[in-house]
């Protein structure tokens, strides 16, 4: 019986995983910027570009994904009886890991989802990008190994858990009344997008799948070296496999490294981008999908964590810390290296007698 | 007996325990406290992959789990 459930369980992962790839490599073909189907480091960026965090005018636009993710996740959790308001568990170092993961992604210029888009699309520096992004996971591991965690969290009440949902709800009418405070970008890759209902729509769906399946673009790896399990890894293989063959038949497919869409070429600062994302994603319990869906969720800690990854994005471009096509910045390098530091004190320092 | 309480942790951290629980007491039977289905799930998951075998009594808030060895 548990065998059972535990072979459907994959089942669903796996199918869900090629769902969600074949998405990310259609709504390129609907709009969404080249490379870029899926990316929720870069979609929170577009959003608190939006909402006028910061002042980078080609990466401004409510992305309706982001707000599918925690809906979609947010009908599941009550459908299935999973909602439950929850917080305390360290949030003020969440924050941070959200602000530093944020700024390594960006520097990147892609999340844990964002990486395998750019492979599937032939992007090779993407998978420079996932190196540094498994390096990262092992280090995490080697905390985690140690007796890192962040505190228990706490039952609170439910209305908590409802206001990182309500708040999304809010970027929703945003997006549909246009009010003149929201900023929208005219050129670059916040003006390419598909329609709204189609974004919202997969959005919703992958958040539905997501919250079910418990997939993470972060847990897979970790999972493969701290438990030797592949269970979420499933999904990780299965969306690169959606994403690739969707784009070899839609044609968008194009290898190498020079001269991909929204990227750069310099390995030593796209592998130390992702290792910062993944040791604070792993610290975290999870990538910025997995943050989004437990928002849906009622964890107001995921929630926390949400806002701390907005925060980043907006210093970011405030600070001209994300990298752009002609490479790291001036000052990005400087930010992963003291992200990095403030990471491994939080993991050296959080720890409990094991 | 061994038992872990794990209630409040979120993935991975219960996770992280148990494999500590079987590192530092093989053989032994462990009583676990989740809170989440999540947990619940990776828990079990983890357990049956070293060959244990699970039992899970759900309570008013969260789940026991009791893990028994392979050849106990």
């Amino acid at each position: 019986m548990a065998k059972k459930q535990l072979i459907n369980q994959r089942t669903a992962l796996i199918l869900a995983g090629l769902i969600f790839g074949v998405g990310a490599s259609l709504l390129q073909k609907w709009g969404n910027p080249p490379n870029m189907g899926v990316c929720v480091a870069c979609f929170i960026r577009d959003i608190a570009g939006a909402l006028g965090l910061h002042r980078a005018g080609v990466v401004q636009y409510i992305r309706p994904e982001i707000i599918g993710f925690v809906l979609g996740a947010f009908i599941s959790a009550y459908a299935f009886g999973e909602f439950r308001g929850r917080g305390g568990s360290a949030p003020l170092v969440r924050f941070f890991l959200g602000v530093f993961a944020m700024i390594g992604f960006l520097v990147f210029l892609g999340c844990p989802v964002r990486a395998l888009v750019r492979l599937g699309g032939g992007d090779l520096n993407g998978l420079v990008g996932i190196l540094g992004l498994i390096f990262g996971a092992f280090l995490g591991i080697q905390f985690l190994k140690r007796g890192f965690n962040l505190g228990r969290a706490v039952k609170i009440p439910t209305i908590a858990g409802w206001i990182m949902p309500v708040g999304v709800i809010v970027l929703l009418l945003f997006s549909l009344f246009k009010p003149p405070f929201i900023f929208t970008s005219v050129k670059g890759p916040g003006a390419l997008h598909a329609a709204l209902g189609l974004s919202l729509g997969a959005g919703l769906i992958v958040g539905f799948l997501a919250q079910r399946t418990r997939m993470c673009f972060v847990g897979g790896w970790r999972d493969l070296i701290l438990i030797k399990d592949t269970h979420l890894f499933g999904a990780i293989a299965a969306f690169f496999i959606g994403v690739l063959l969707c784009n070899l038949s839609l044609d968008q497919v194009n290898w190498g490294f020079a001269d991909q869409p929204v990227a750069h070429t310099n390995h030593l600062w796209n592998f130390l981008g992702m290792t910062l994302g993944g040791l604070a994603a792993t610290l975290l319990g999870g990538c910025p999908l997995r943050q989004l869906i437990l928002t849906g969720e009622g964890d107001t800690d995921a929630g926390i964590t949400v806002l701390g990854l907005f925060a980043g994005a907006a210093l970011a471009h405030n600070f001209l810390l994300a990298s752009s096509k002609e490479g790291p910045s001036v000052f990005g390098p400087w930010a992963v290296i003291i992200g990095l530091i403030f990471i491994f004190l939080v993991g050296f320092f959080m720890r409990e007698k094991i | 007996m061994v038992e872990v309480d794990a209630r409040g942790f979120s993935c991975p951290i219960p996770v992280v325990k148990i494999m500590h629980a079987i590192e530092n007491s093989p053989g032994e039977s462990i009583t676990v406290f989740v809170e989440s289905e999540v947990s619940r799930e990776n828990v079990s998951r983890l357990a049956q992959s070293k060959g244990y075998t699970v039992e899970i009594e759900a309570l008013a808030e969260g789940y026991k789990l009791i893990l028994n060895p392979p050849s106990s």
